[in-house]
């Protein structure tokens, strides 16, 4: 056991291991030091020196966040003179910083507006300088404004170490310092794989969705258009939080009875989705592991920021890539077809929307032709889970009390091992379900597999199916992933044996349930709670095997045919090409 | 680390994307030497085009965001090229005090551009620069490397003569010509 540091905080005395700094220290304590640049996920930078405090014995003044507590330090937070520090530095933030609170994204939701009302910033004898920049709405996913930004480099450092994207830079110095896209060129011409996990780290509203609600709404009120929705795994469990939920309350009834309320004619499952892409993917595992049909390791493809990132940077694994389209993009496909079919409707009319945890998704719905496999764009708006919060807000839902629901089962009914496709982990434990039934035509014994569960950057583990050893990996957060690809590429080279059959990406850490369209302050404590949240939902479930799924069942007797057959082939797969880093 | 040793080692005749390779291949060894090519590219050019800096950073294994961020921090780097002759008056505290302010109000006049410009034909770019080190030479202005000392403040006219007579061509802004 290492020495322990003794010191005091506000007279407070704290005992805390060597390294901690002075703003954890203090939150051990309970006292809570202002922070605008610091972001619990990320390094401290020491950016924006609000979480300033001040030594007695010396009379220094710290920054508290990049700063260890250091033994028999004696710690004052909140004396009037660091109050009024603090106060000059938002003063100064402010000053540059665009009056637009109220038509901002972040309007309430905001780290610096929270500031500015905690310090009572009043008036300012300083001007009001705000940088004219313009725009870039070129990515139609996020949106950057970097007048309104503070210069933290939160997304910097997640875009480049967390993702290792390297999208987004500061560029010049000083005052004209400002945040842009790498290259000073559009978002959308730079190697940016819209994940947004920049929109879901900025403190202001410099980087935001890009909003669609308006194109929802309108499509509702036009009697022309039969409207039906999907949600994704991961958004039933975070919602909530936008509503005083406790973090990972499972919400799915009130999500479906909200968007019944809001006028949508059919409410899918994206769950249903996922059960069907286990299906074809298990399918496809299947036959590469014991035909030879293709190339292993098979690399699951549902996250289209990986897809992206892929195609730009790992162009020589597309071999490997699973050919299942993503579980929005089948359902979209099945929306437009089987449904409308089935129901007797135009599918010209068929709005679909799917409500996603995901930035990414808003650019997957037109990434290539096969999006359009029903002759119609699959999916016509992906909504993130922010803009869906504002939908039920707006549409004046007492989302709280509203009594639950049930799906339209034909595309909403799922099982257990679909809802876990919110988590990192939770694709590959659905496969693994579905391919020990393949493969030996028995479910497993136990069909949890906990080698894929958890936080941990890269998680590896095997099984043994039918005698035989089926080794896979798990990465989440792009910055992981490299890792396990080198891995393959090394194996490969060498003409070694590959050290996995089976793995699974997840741009976001944590996966979908820690997505860039996710409500704000996803740390890793609540990223383990909203997946508990889907996992308990799991455990509690009547199927836990997407095979088990009978509207799947359905789905191939009455449409499909064969699995992994020419009808499943055109709805629900696609294609990848290598495409170049940048666009100019 | 000496410049000039530095543009030694490359033929100025090898085309330019040769020409980023070996000096990727000649910095990327050394940890932190992303300036010292952002110099050496710079010396070659005369400013530094986006395509060579992606190149550059294909080749050393940096991405282009560091890049831009370096390119962009240093004032002395330049994104655009700047014109045929690189006008650089000193505005260092001996040359200010011999007048050096109005030598370059001079120079503005005459070119009808202003202090970090370049003319609309490509050929004059102006910048004011902080000491070139040979203060006994105040007032003075440097074009494209060579050194116009004692300068007469009231006579930009004269110095512009002088440059176009001398044309001190650059290497640097003979391969761009080249490009």
């Amino acid at each position: 056991m290492t020495n322990m540091i003794n010191a005091t905080i506000n007279g407070v005395p704290v005992e805390v291991a060597p390294g901690t700094t002075i703003l954890d220290a203090a939150r051990k304590v309970h006292v809570k030091i202002p922070t605008l640049c610091k972001h619990p996920d990320l390094e401290a930078t020491g950016a924006c020196g609000i979480c300033i405090v001040k030594v007695k014995n010396t009379g220094k003044m710290l920054r508290s966040c990049c700063t260890p507590l250091d033994e028999g330090m004696d710690i004052l937070t909140e004396t009037p003179e660091i109050v009024e520090v603090r106060r000059g530095i938002l003063e100064l933030t402010l000053s540059r910083h665009p009056n637009e609170c109220l038509t901002c994204l972040r309007n309430q939701n905001c780290e610096l507006q929270a500031l500015a009302a905690d310090f009572g910033m009043n008036a300012s004898d300083l001007p009001n300088i705000v940088p004219d920049l313009p725009l870039d709405t070129s990515t139609r996913s996020i949106v950057l404004d970097p007048r309104k930004c503070v210069l933290c480099g939160r997304c910097i450092t997640v875009c480049q170490q967390h993702q290792n994207v390297w999208a987004l830079s500061f560029l010049n110095r000083g005052f004209k310092t400002r945040i842009a896209a790498a290259g000073d060129i559009p978002l959308a011409d730079s190697p940016c794989v819209r994940c947004g996990q920049c929109s879901a780290h900025c403190p202001t509203g410099a980087i935001v969705e890009y909003d669609e609600t308006v194109d929802v709404w309108n499509k509702l009120q036009d009697p022309d258009a039969y409207c039906v929705v999907q949600i994704a795994p991961a958004v039933r469990v975070a919602v909530g939080e936008a509503f005083g939920f406790p973090i990972g309350a499972n919400l799915t009834g009130k999500i479906y009875a909200s968007l019944r309320r809001m006028g949508f004619k059919a409410v899918f499952d994206t769950n249903f989705g996922a059960d069907l892409t286990i299906i074809e993917e298990a399918s496809e595992f299947k036959s590469r592991l014991l035909e030879g049909t293709g190339a292993l390791p098979l690399i699951t493809s549902c996250c289209p920021g990986w897809v992206d990132f892929m195609e730009k940077f790992h162009g020589d694994m597309i071999d490997h890539f699973s050919s299942c389209k993503s579980p929005h993009e089948m359902v979209g496909a099945l929306s437009k077809t089987y449904y409308a079919e089935k129901m007797g409707i135009d599918p010209a009319k068929v709005f679909v929307v799917s409500v996603m945890p995901c930035t990414a998704k808003k650019s997957e719905i037109i990434r290539s032709k096969e999006m359009s496999s029903s002759g119609y764009q699959d999916v016509d708006v992906s909504l993130t889970t922010r803009e869906f919060a504002r939908m039920i807000k707006q549409s004046g839902i007492d989302f709280v009390e509203i009594p639950e629901e049930q799906p339209d089962h034909m595309l909403g009914a799922y099982t257990g091992a679909g809802t876990i496709f919110g988590a990192t982990g939770g694709v590959m434990e659905a496969a693994l379900r579905t391919a020990h039934y393949y493969v030996t035509g028995q479910d497993a014994p136990r069909v949890d597999f906990e080698m894929t569960r958890g936080l941990k950057g890269v998680k590896e583990g095997k099984i043994t199916v039918a005698g035989k050893e089926i080794r896979v990996a798990v990465a989440h957060g792009l910055a992981n992933v490299e890792q396990v690809i080198d891995k393959v590429r090394a194996a490969r080279e060498a003409g070694e044996e590959l050290p996995y059959h089976f793995i699974e990406v997840m741009a976001c850490a944590g996966g979908c349930v820690g997505g860039g369209g996710q409500p704000y302050g996803a740390t890793n404590e609540l990223r383990t709670k909203r997946a508990a949240g889907l996992y308990q939902e799991d455990q509690a479930g009547l199927w836990r095997c997407s095979h088990h799924n009978p509207y799947i069942k359905e789905l191939y007797a009455e449409f499909l045919g064969e699995i992994g057959g020419h009808k499943a082939h055109d709805l629900l797969h696609t294609g990848y090409q290598v495409l170049p880093e940048y666009k100019r | 680390m000496s410049d000039e040793t530095a543009v030694d080692e490359i033929e100025v005749e090898e085309a330019p994307e040769d020409e980023i390779i070996v000096l990727a291949q000649k910095w990327k060894k050394k940890k932190g030497s992303l300036i010292m090519a952002l110099h050496e590219l710079q010396g070659r050019l005369g400013y530094v085009p986006r395509e060579s800096a992606m190149k550059l950073g294909r080749e050393m294994g940096v991405p282009l965001a560091n890049i831009y961020e370096v390119l962009t921090f240093y004032n002395y780097f330049k994104l655009e090229s700047p014109g045929k002759y690189i006008i650089s008056v000193c505005t260092g505290t001996a040359c200010h005090i011999k007048g050096s302010p109005k030598l370059l109000h001079g120079v503005e006049a005459e070119l009808g551009i202003k202090e970090g410009e370049s003319t609309p034909d490509g050929e004059y770019h102006l910048q004011g620069v902080r000491c070139l080190g040979c203060c006994g030479l105040a007032p003075l202005a440097s074009v494209n490397g060579k050194v116009y000392g004692k300068q007469d403040v009231t006579d930009a006219h004269g110095l512009l003569e002088h440059v176009k007579h001398d044309q001190p061509m650059h290497v640097a802004a003979e391969s761009a010509d080249a490009e």
